[in-house]
């Protein structure tokens, strides 16, 4: 019994060995462990095995069955590892194909210039507001301290529909009907498109975009304006960008500055792009001009503020250098691909 | 404004800066330069050479060969062409090694100048060249005594040494700086103006020149009167006269100073009101007495359509707004503008009547516009000048005709000035211009500036008195921008604005648009831009009706021509012009969106501001169809909380989108946009062929309904039963009304249907299409009984039946 067991163990463990596939596998397991196999016609011989020694023969063929088992996973491992190999190597592809893409559109340029202006200031804690472009002149020039007749209200400038309406020239009317509504502090942002009667050429365009701020509170300081800009220049054109403040005049702020930052093609080295001065012109700011504040009433004695308008298109030109304006109304979707 | 460097230095004599330090501090100061001339730009190693000798060349009968004493130990010799020069002459001599600026021709200069070696003209050696006025890069227009062509030589009474620097001997060493100007700054337009800013800017000590005053009235009364009629449009008229005048050349020192600032010199009389003009910015007007009928100046408005020839010899129409100046007949110049050619002063002249006046900046301003003519005096006029300055300018001018022994001054002046403008005063308040700027800069420090620019300080009133010329300061505001410019603002700290804290933030109507930017750009369509304006023609290109409401658009008064006359109502054509243009260069797919305004009266013309909306417009040809930009609008729909919140109304009823394939996105009965194929005589009216997407969408009305909240509603525990629904049923009928029914019907437990086959063709009866759906039940709480599903699937069939629709096995 014992010789016999053995040589179904052996010779099952060699037939194991030797197979190649897992079918040649199932056929051994059925022939030594199914219900024909070898090893269940040695357990049908249990019974002429005298009963004292029944429990070690049974022993025995349990061993041997377990020995069988362990052999035929270990191979079946093997086998399959092996298959599993010849399949992967058979599934080699060209890695350098390109990609599967799901073809996305673009933002236009423009915006992309607005939102990253935009989230500067949110985080500085301003809020955006936005105003009518069909404008009362009152907002746009008398609450400015535009008086009738100055000069900017020429017709060549101004779009008009009727003698007191017409086309915001600048979104610093947006600036008045907040500060209108008396509720302090103030500290918004007001984007919006805005109108000047100049013909479309390669650098002006009759509809464009300004970004105008405004800061209202008490202790408000001119050295705050600065401190703001020069943040806002920071996030916006790079770590290193400086600020110069150059005097400058505009009716509804006072003290006025124009703002140039240190061009952030060349660091300042000079270029083409800031002409070789090293600085690029960007937006004009102030001081609230105490008459602005009075006339949309609020205590210029109580209450300072600060504003600042950029041009939008000129950001987004400079910053993209874009060489001309009409390209971003053109919507030509080769242009657009490029944002 | 144009400001040479030697002539500023006349009222600052103190001021010796490189003009590139002087343009960095001027500017920071307040005047921004915009351009800086150097007068001596490439012009290098260039001495005065006193010609020994002159002999023929050996080979060239067109060339001479000079001696040319150089102040050094000998003479170099130079081959030149030119043929107006002698021995004996001195003249500007570039050596060997230097630069010139340009060619003899006076053509463009080149940007780094021509340099001048040693050489041999036809086996000549040359040691350098002389100089013509043209190669020193100015003109005959400055140095009226150079020859037309040929080399400089300076005049007998120069008094140049040989060895001498030439550009220095021509006044040549000298810049003019170009200033922006700001329209507050009147007093900036002018010489005395900038030397001011110059000097206060350094600190340094101002000189403006000390003129005599006369006696109002006197003398001059016996010669000619004034009478202003229109005092509205002029508040001040000077007069005084100068007799026995003698015109001739003015003396090189002024030409010199006209000719840096760019000023032909023409005679000593018009030389000295041009110089008046520069000096003071006051423009100032000759008139030959024996020209002026009656010796009487009477200032009033034309007559509507009065014609006059201005003395440029044009003939130009007036109106009542424009202000002439007249003799005692008739009109003899247009105030502030231009003379009349009937009183041109002519060298024959012998008494002389001088008009310094002010006269209304806007008026001038507007008439100026209104005749179309605008001159040198009329923009200075416009700015609106300081009525205080035309005495001292008139007397300025009658000395310079004593100092120039031009003619005999009569005294005293005739000076209509009603209401004189006076210097008037402001509070010295230190602590709250500090408090403004956010600085800290001592008192005595800030009366400094105040002195530098002229005002004065009364410590017992602790007042400032402003000078008249400078009309922009009024408040405490302006004398703090005054502090802070000449302190500078570089020196400005950077401080961030402390207090209250505030929450940074866009408006919820803000982040829906945002989301609309992403969900059309994840889906390919890209962002454009188009105008607010355009043409009328526009609604006859979208076949809108002539009796739509759409017509009723804003009209610009003033706009850029027709194309750009009225605000849009709709907001396609932009839209669909975009696509043509990427049409017409042949891009093979478009996909575009904008959000931007349509501007609707509430009536016209417009007596109070429009309505202005924002749309959502999508437009695409290329690849995909209708349902792809559906898909969009479906998944924006989702991306708002609003799926399967909108209906599809067939038959929107607009005229330019296809009948048979557009729909009106209903949230019930309020329309919130509209989607669709362009109508194809749209598409040809565009020149554009083939089928175009389009669809817009009522921004503030989806704000209205859009939410971002979201609540979990678990993941299903019970199974789903599912059945499907397969129909055949005319093609008139829409999926939308199975899917209303299906809704209408399926109750609670309805979880979802789904669209899963459409067919139109062999397989179903001609006019007919199949049309299959899935739909899933499921209780949130318990397993559903088959009984329960049947029953509310049998409902559906029945009422699917009531619409003729057939169901198949």
């Amino acid at each position: 019994m014992k010789e016999k067991l053995k040589a179904i163990r052996q010779e099952a463990i060699a037939k194991i060995e030797e197979a190649k596939d897992l079918e040649a596998l199932n056929e051994i397991k059925v022939s030594v462990l199914g219900k024909k196999g070898a090893l269940t016609q040695v357990l049908k011989s249990m019974k002429d095995v005298a009963p004292e020694e029944r429990p070690r023969v049974g022993q025995m063929v349990n061993d041997t069955r377990t020995a069988i088992e362990e052999q035929l996973e270990k191979v079946q491992k093997e086998i399959a590892k092996r298959l599993r190999e010849e399949k992967m190597k058979k599934e080699v592809i060209d890695v350098t194909l390109p990609g599967k893409r799901h073809m996305k559109g673009h933002r236009h340029p423009n915006q992309i210039a607005l939102e990253d202006l935009e989230r500067v200031f949110i985080g500085m804690g301003y809020e955006i507001v936005e105003g009518p472009e069909v404008e009362y002149d009152h907002y746009n020039f008398e609450l400015l301290n535009i008086p009738a007749n100055h000069p900017a209200k020429d017709e060549q400038d101004t779009f008009y529909i009727t003698k007191d309406i017409l086309l915001r020239t600048q979104t610093s009317p947006v600036q008045a009907r907040v500060m209108e509504t008396g509720r302090m502090p103030i500290r918004i942002i007001a984007p919006g498109r805005v109108f000047r009667s100049d013909e479309v050429d390669a650098t002006h365009s009759p509809s464009f975009h300004q970004v105008e701020g405004l800061v209202v509170d008490k202790n408000i300081t001119f050295a705050d304006l600065k401190g703001t800009l020069e943040q806002f220049a920071r996030e916006f054109f790079g770590p290193e960008t400086k600020i110069k403040l150059r005097p400058h005049h505009f009716p509804f702020t006072e003290p006025s500055a124009e703002v140039d930052v240190s061009c952030f093609k060349c660091g300042g080295k000079g270029c083409r792009m800031c002409k070789g001065s090293g600085w690029i012109e960007i937006l004009g700011c102030g001081m609230v001009h105490p008459k602005v504040l009075k006339d949309c009433g609020i205590d210029p004695e109580e209450y300072s503020g600060f504003a600042f308008g950029i041009g939008l298109e000129r950001v987004a030109l400079l910053k993209y250098e874009i060489d001309d304006m009409r390209l971003l109304y053109e919507n030509d979707m080769r242009f657009l691909r490029q944002f | 404004m144009n400001t040479p460097m030697s002539w500023l230095k006349v009222y600052v004599p103190d001021l010796n800066v490189a003009v590139e330090d002087f343009v960095d501090a001027i500017t920071l100061s307040g005047s921004h330069v915009e351009s800086v001339e150097k007068k001596d730009k490439n012009l290098e190693k260039i001495v005065v050479g006193k010609i020994l000798k002159i002999e023929a060349h050996p080979d060239a009968d067109k060339l001479v060969v000079c001696q040319v004493d150089i102040g050094a130990e000998s003479p170099i010799q130079i081959v030149t062409g030119a043929a107006n020069v002698k021995e004996g002459d001195l003249v500007p001599t570039v050596l060997d090694g230097g630069k010139v600026a340009g060619g003899h021709d006076g053509g463009p200069l080149p940007e780094n100048g021509i340099k001048i070696k040693k050489g041999k003209l036809r086996g000549v050696e040359s040691f350098g060249m002389m100089c013509a006025i043209e190669e020193l890069g100015s003109s005959r227009d400055l140095y009226p005594e150079a020859p037309e062509d040929g080399i400089y030589v300076f005049p007998k009474d120069s008094g140049v040494q040989p060895g001498q620097d030439a550009v220095e001997a021509l006044g040549l060493h000298d810049a003019v700086v170009e200033y922006e100007i700001t329209s507050n700054r009147v007093d900036c337009f002018s010489m005395i103006g900038m030397a001011r800013e110059a000097a206060a800017t350094y600190g340094l000590p101002f000189c403006p020149p000390i003129v005599p005053d006369t006696v109002k009235g006197g003398a001059v009364e016996q010669y000619a009167s004034v009478e202003v009629e229109a005092a509205d449009l002029c508040p001040r008229y000077c007069a005084r006269v100068v007799k026995n005048l003698k015109i001739g050349p003015s003396p090189k020192w002024m030409r010199e100073r006209l000719a840096a600032q760019g000023i032909r010199s023409i005679n000593n009389l018009v030389d000295i009101t041009n110089y008046v003009m520069e000096e003071y910015g006051q423009p100032m007007h000759a008139f030959d007495l024996d020209r002026v009928a009656g010796h009487k100046i009477v200032v009033k408005r034309a007559k509507d359509g009065d014609k006059f020839i201005t003395l440029d010899g044009q003939e130009r129409t007036l109106d009542s707004d424009v202000l002439m100046i007249c003799d005692g007949e008739k009109e003899i110049g247009i105030a502030g503008i231009m003379g009349g050619e009937n009183s041109m002063v002519t060298d024959q002249i012998s008494t002389l009547l001088f008009e310094a006046a002010c006269f209304d900046g806007t008026n001038i301003r507007l008439s100026s516009k209104r005749i179309g003519l605008r001159t040198d005096a009329s923009s200075k006029f416009e700015k609106g000048l300081d009525p205080n300055l035309a005495l001292e300018a008139i007397n300025r001018a009658c000395q310079l005709i004593e100092e120039l022994d031009c003619g005999e001054v009569v005294e005293g002046v005739i000076d209509i000035y009603p209401n004189p403008v006076e210097p008037w005063t402001l509070p010295f308040e230190p602590e709250k211009m500090n408090r403004l700027l956010g600085m800290d800069i001592p008192e005595n420090q800030m009366l400094d500036f105040f002195g530098r620019l002229g005002l004065t300080y009364e410590k017992e009133k602790n007042q400032l008195t402003v000078p008249t010329y400078r009309q922009d300061l009024h408040c405490m505001a302006d004398l703090a921008e005054e502090v802070a410019r000449l302190y500078g603002y570089d020196k400005l700290p950077s401080t961030l604005p402390c207090g209250e804290a505030t929450v940074g933030k866009k408006s919820f109507a803000m982040r829906v648009e945002d989301v609309a930017r992403d969900v059309c750009e994840n889906n390919g369509f890209s962002g454009g831009m188009t105008y607010s304006f355009e043409s009328p023609k526009v609604f006859d290109k979208l076949l809108i009706p002539a009796d739509s409401k759409l017509r009723n658009a804003i009209v610009i008064a003033n706009p850029l021509g027709e194309d750009f006359s009225i605000m849009r109502t709709i907001s396609l054509n932009g839209m669909i012009t975009s696509l043509a243009t990427n049409y017409n260069r042949r891009n093979k797919n478009a996909r575009l969106y904008e959000i931007g305004n349509i501007y609707l009266p509430k009536a016209l013309p417009l007596t109070e501001l429009p309505e202005e909306r924002k749309m959502l417009t999508l437009g695409m040809y290329g690849t995909g169809d209708f349902f792809t930009m559906k898909g969009v609008l479906e998944e924006l729909f989702r991306a708002l909380g609003l799926y399967q919140r909108f209906t599809y109304r067939p038959d929107g009823g607009y005229p330019f989108l296809h009948p048979g394939r557009q729909a009106a996105i209903m949230n019930g009965k309020e329309e919130i946009g509209y989607i669709g194929q362009l109508h194809p005589e749209v598409v040809d009216n565009y020149d554009m062929k083939g089928e175009i997407y389009v669809a817009v969408i009522d921004l503030p009305k989806l704000t209205a309904l859009a939410t971002f909240d979201r609540k979990y509603e678990g993941i299903a525990k019970f199974p789903a039963s599912t059945r499907d629904l397969s129909m055949v049923m005319d093609k008139t009928i829409f999926v939308g009304q199975i899917e209303e029914i299906i809704k209408k019907h399926g109750g609670k437990l309805l979880e979802s249907y789904q669209l899963f086959d459409v067919y139109e063709g062999e397989q179903v009866e001609a006019g007919k299409k199949s049309v299959a759906y899935t739909m899933t039940f499921r209780a949130k709480d318990r397993n559903l009984e088959a009984n329960e599903v049947n029953k509310i699937t049998e409902a559906i069939i029945e009422a699917l039946k009531k619409l003729g629709v057939e169901l198949r096995a």
